[in-house]
């Protein structure tokens, strides 16, 4: 089974489109792999992949062998070139590897809609469960579309079946990281989704409340784009932690669309740390890792804190 | 199961539909579809145990079908809202567009919601908690104001935060239901309301409008690159599936900040944005709706943000959209908005 690699997998799930469930994927693959997990990121969203474009590897073909697919090679294991300011936590450790697969890496054409009915998005989650050839890894991390549908239900009947079997790593499916925006409108999507996690008996790691806020670039005034505080209300009234509020950051944005090293105006400070700082050898040659890059973006000390929660919680169930 | 590279088959649009027959088994993989003309027949069903019950069920179209479209004779307009990516503001700009055309007292509009999974539009609507009333000719819609009506699978669920946990051919059936025993009555606007994706719930609102005849498709996206990605596939979509695409809205273009009045882009254009997109795909771009926090607060709170904030830039740009997909539609400008005239 390809699956028995993989030490422990996370589902990133959240009931409402577009509140950044790939972003939130995208960005915890790359700090685990900055605190030197091995990591892997499975999309199934089917009709709307969004992991090639976010880890810039949208040309990327899944290659064949003997026994299944082989996963698309983001990064190896290796060590990062030295930051010359400490921007401390993994500044001193090697990255871990990172691969994704996704049926953006199958298809023809970008452009090219996928028009299937259910049992056909059936088979091919269950195909992508089953067929990977993923290297050895700490970590699994599944992206999913929207709703409580077709692809949820046989990823997590083919997962419960395959995770309970007695060869596979103990407590391997370590939970559900569920994804939501502050206003309203996608909480009570969000509540649903909460709702799935009870009856289908996934444990809920917790809730990341994402686009809390954006600050805007030229007065530095922060404006609640999208409301306030809703994930948080949510997590406490469903009894599940409360991983944290992510704000908007144009420059992770642009760090996606475009590759460009995240640059802040001087007197930047987030979380303690000077990003204004980083500006200085900010420009470097063009084939920069994305992981290296992402460790100038504000929203990098952010995760490092929510991922050293999330792997301290897995860690501990896991003895 | 032995990996297979061959690009995934498509589905084929122009097969009638008939009655799906009650199976015995899940479908399997490579299943034509047990709707589809092929059931039964078709290769891949040698072996499997559906394949009898599939075989002897009554050929030829859907009997609904015809049912639909005798039901839905009396809506003058139909128009279907769509996206591949979710959160772009597909359900904000349905109410909108309702809100809109419902701005003129001589219009009936309805709005129906067939985001099975994820419904938004009640709570948009400030009708979260009513409840369908079910009379002799059918499921009556809930009526937000004189001449606006609304029907979401939200007012059949038991508790507001219920999840519907549902395969395709359930949400199929309940959005046929949605079609033939809804008692919309006369309709100047009919818009339906989608979520996001090319799937089942696409595929069934395409197939059982076929027949009725379908105005066209209004396409929503933000600017950047991620989300145009997925909204290229709808539009392939609505090309393979015959649907004309009436436009397409560029939603959370641009953010002004309160404090000091300057323009950031949130989710920056770097690939043009859906302005480009609408250029290179040779459709016509309706317009760009800039991001107001106050958008999203009316629609948590079930208010029209048309007629709370009539004054603000977001507004009028909204008004020019609806405005413009008026007259893509072909329907009088001056009878769509009545406040514009003024």
């Amino acid at each position: 089974m390809p699956l028995q690699n993989i030490q422990n997998i996370v589902l990133v799930l959240s009931g409402k489109g577009g509140v950044g469930k790939s972003s939130i994927t995208t960005q915890l693959a790359l700090t685990l792999s900055l605190q030197g997990h091995s990591v892997g990121v499975l999309d199934i969203d089917l009709t709307g992949p969004s992991i090639p474009r976010f880890f810039g590897i949208e040309g990327a073909k899944v290659r064949q062998a003997p026994g299944g697919w082989i996963p698309v090679t983001v990064h190896d294991a290796q060590p990062l070139p030295q930051h010359g300011t400490t921007n401390g936590h993994a500044a001193h450790k090697d990255v871990g590897a990172l691969s994704c697969m996704s049926l953006g890496f199958i298809l023809a054409s970008r452009s090219d809609a996928v028009i299937w009915r259910g049992p056909k998005k059936t088979a091919m989650v269950r195909q992508f469960l089953t067929d990977v050839l993923w290297p050895r890894l700490d970590f699994l991390l599944i992206d999913t579309p929207p709703g409580t549908s077709d692809e949820h239900i046989s990823l997590l009947e083919t997962l419960l079946k395959q995770t309970s079997s007695p060869t596979s790593p103990p407590n391997q499916l370590s939970g559900a990281v569920v994804v939501t925006t502050p206003q309203a409108i996608s909480i009570s999507d969000v509540k649903k989704e909460l709702n799935f996690c009870r009856k289908t008996g996934i444990r809920v790691l917790g809730v990341v409340e994402n686009m809390a806020g954006f600050v805007c670039p030229n007065c530095s005034e922060c404006t609640n784009v999208f409301s306030k505080g809703g994930g948080e209300v949510m997590a406490r009234d469903f009894e599940v932690p409360f991983l944290g509020s992510v704000p908007i950051d144009p420059a992770f944005v642009q760090l996606i669309e475009e590759g460009t090293r995240p640059v802040y105006p001087e007197g930047t400070v987030i979380e303690g740390e000077d990003m204004s700082a980083a500006k200085s050898e900010a420009n470097g040659t063009g084939n920069e890792l994305l992981v290296d890059k992402y460790r100038s973006c504000s929203l990098c000390p952010l995760f490092d804190g929510i991922v050293s929660t999330l792997v301290a919680d897995i860690r501990s169930r896991n003895q | 199961m032995a990996p297979s590279f061959e690009e995934p088959t498509q589905v084929d649009f122009d097969a009638p539909l008939k009655a799906a027959p009650k199976l015995v088994a899940p479908e399997p993989e490579h299943c034509p579809g047990p709707e589809s003309q092929q059931a039964g027949t078709a290769d891949s069903c040698a072996g499997c145990p559906n394949q009898k019950i599939c075989a002897s069920a009554p050929k030829g179209p859907d009997p609904d079908i015809p049912v639909i479209t005798s039901r839905l004779s009396s809506v003058k307009h139909k128009l279907l809202v769509l996206s591949g990516k979710g959160g772009v503001g597909k359900s904000t700009f349905s109410t909108m567009l309702a809100h809109g055309f419902a701005s003129n007292p001589a219009h009936t509009v309805g709005l129906m919601d067939t985001d099975i999974c994820g419904p938004s539009i009640p709570k948009m609507m400030g009708v979260e908690d009513e409840t369908i009333h079910v009379t002799a000719e059918g499921w009556e819609p809930v009526w937000v104001s004189e001449n606006l009506g609304v029907m979401s699978v939200q007012f059949m669920l038991p508790g507001r935060d219920d999840a519907v946990i549902w395969r395709g051919p359930k949400k199929n059936g309940l959005i046929k239901k949605f079609l033939m025993d809804v008692t919309w009555g006369e309709l100047d606007f009919l818009v339906v309301d989608t979520p996001p994706g090319t799937s089942d719930e696409h595929l069934s609102v395409n197939s059982f409008l076929k027949n009725s005849g379908v105005d066209g498709a209004v396409v929503v996206s933000t600017p950047q690159e991620v989300s145009l990605l997925d909204v290229r596939k709808e539009i392939d979509f609505c090309r393979k599936a015959g649907i004309r695409v009436l436009g397409i809205v560029e939603n959370m273009s641009g953010f002004v900040c309160p404090g000091c009045k300057t323009e950031s882009q949130i989710f920056r254009a770097s690939t043009g944005g859906a302005r480009r997109l609408a250029e290179d795909e040779k459709i016509p771009f309706l317009g760009a709706v800039p991001l107001d926090p106050r958008i999203g607060m009316a629609c948590d709170h079930g208010e029209s943000f048309l007629d709370a904030y009539p004054e603000s830039p977001a507004c009028r740009a909204i008004r020019g959209v609806v405005k413009r997909v008026a007259e893509e539609m072909g329907v009088e400008v001056g009878d769509v908005l009545m406040e514009v005239d003024g």
